[in-house]
């Protein structure tokens, strides 16, 4: 206990707090272009798991089955390590953008699929009479109608997106927890190093959960009839 | 090519598989006794309870906001004892905060009149949750918690990270070993392949019994 509450270990921590901002700094573009990744493929295997053309959901299965079912550690690893024995080799950066980006792609893709399960068949066949092609009836009619109830699962997804850029620790990425590791082993400085670490994770994820709650919450609410206003009453 | 598939390697890493199955059985029966006490007290605390209601809550928030690898190097640096207990209980602390999540959905989903026919029929509090509201909330959350287990499998893969002889690990040391890039990518194939035919059964599981609640 007394090396938690000791003031020197907590003043070091404090004059080398840039390293962990520059570990922030690292896992925030991880997350962020991790993020658009993971949506872009989600909503494309999302979309294409409902295909009518049958080898096409197949491959969207397949896509997620695997990434769904094997650790997101084995896959960083393979995309550092295993990789260049075949003369592919990726930077440490786009390693993590990467390695999140697909893993959680593989979870979105589930959200975007059971939200546009939801969407009930007769809005597909009316948009299809009205003319609609299958890309306009997914962009125009379903996927809008599905972001109420994909939109809390898929902030969690988020959320765990960048909890999970943290295996970039694994591979000396140069994140908020390499920094945090390397920052405490070399001084000894254990707990200031991980409490600081947990406390600028919590600082990410924490707004993300409440965020999650708060849709939730609106998912489940009915919506309150709009008023119409069709310029009726100036006439009256 | 397959000359580093030899009987002792093989054998080696099933083993580490072994540690990985028993990481993750113990961690997920931890963390539902655990999870079940959190849950119940954040859900059902009150009057002189209320600090501890906060506790609990503000304990399930931080760890589900923190990412697992803080903890397990936490726990490896700077809590004494074995490693393995050491580091199974580090699984169980931030596991059993998702899992008193899930359990407090399930309590949730139980209808009100349960609780009082309980009450009406003489249970105290104790005896009403043990008898009448827990095997019941149980039986809904088994596709969540087998959900759990599939990333806690996952997740013991960071292990290695702290040199515990699971799965990950043992196929680590014995990649330092082959020597051709055919070899090193077969293990690859061989410990991805491990962990999902594990995982794919358990998701399969989850599907089977959700859609058996929900007809």
């Amino acid at each position: 206990m007394t090396k938690l509450f000791s003031i020197r270990r907590w003043m070091q921590l404090f004059g080398d707090f840039d390293q962990f901002l520059a570990g922030m700094r690292t896992t925030l573009i991880v997350a962020l272009l991790g993020l658009l990744i993971a949506l872009a493929l989600g909503i494309l295997f999302g979309v294409l798991s409902s295909v009518k053309i049958k080898i096409l959901p197949w491959i969207a299965r397949i896509y997620v089955e695997f990434f769904q079912n094997t650790p997101l550690v084995v896959q960083v690893f393979f995309y550092s390590f295993g990789l260049p024995f075949i003369g592919v080799r990726i930077p440490d950066l786009m390693v993590g953008i990467l390695g999140v980006g697909l893993y959680h792609g593989a979870y979105i893709a589930e959200v975007v699929r059971s939200g546009i399960e939801a969407v009930p068949k007769g809005q597909v066949e009316a948009a299809e009479s009205q003319g609609f092609g299958h890309i306009q009836v997914m962009g125009y009619i379903v996927l809008p109608q599905t972001l109420k109830i994909t939109l809390p699962p898929l902030t969690n997804q988020a959320m765990n997106l960048v909890k999970n850029t943290s295996v970039l620790a694994m591979i000396a990425g140069m994140d908020i927890m390499y920094y945090a590791k390397s920052w405490a082993g070399n001084n000894g400085f254990f707990y200031q190093g991980y409490l600081s670490a947990g406390l600028l994770y919590f600082i990410l994820c924490f707004p993300l959960t409440k965020l999650t709650a708060w849709l939730e919450q609106k998912a489940k609410q009915v919506p309150s009839q709009k008023k119409i206003n069709n310029g009726m009453e100036a006439d009256v | 090519m397959n000359e580093i598939f030899t009987k002792s390697n093989v054998l080696f890493m099933l083993d580490g598989l072994r540690l990985t199955l028993f990481i993750s059985v113990f961690t997920i029966i931890l963390s539902i006794i655990a999870g079940t006490l959190l849950a119940v007290i954040r859900n059902y605390g009150k009057g002189p309870l209320l600090p501890l209601v906060k506790i609990v809550g503000a304990y399930i928030e931080f760890f589900r906001c923190t990412p697992n690898i803080l903890w397990i190097f936490f726990f490896r640096f700077i809590i004494p004892g074995n490693v393995l207990t050491k580091e199974i209980l580090a699984f169980t602390l931030f596991t059993s905060a998702v899992m008193a999540e899930i359990i407090r959905g399930g309590l949730n989903g139980i209808p009100h009149g349960q609780f009082e026919a309980a009450l009406s029929q003489g249970f105290n509090f104790p005896q009403m949750l043990r008898y009448i509201i827990l095997p019941q909330t149980y039986k809904k959350i088994i596709p969540s918690v087998l959900s759990q287990m599939i990333t806690v499998i996952k997740d013991t893969a960071y292990l290695k990270a702290v040199d515990i002889a699971e799965l990950s690990r043992n196929t680590d040391i014995v990649m330092g070993r082959a020597v051709t890039a055919g070899e090193i990518m077969s293990l690859f194939a061989f410990l991805a392949a491990t962990y999902f035919i594990i995982c794919f059964i358990l998701s399969v599981a989850v599907r089977t019994y959700q859609k058996r609640i929900s007809v």
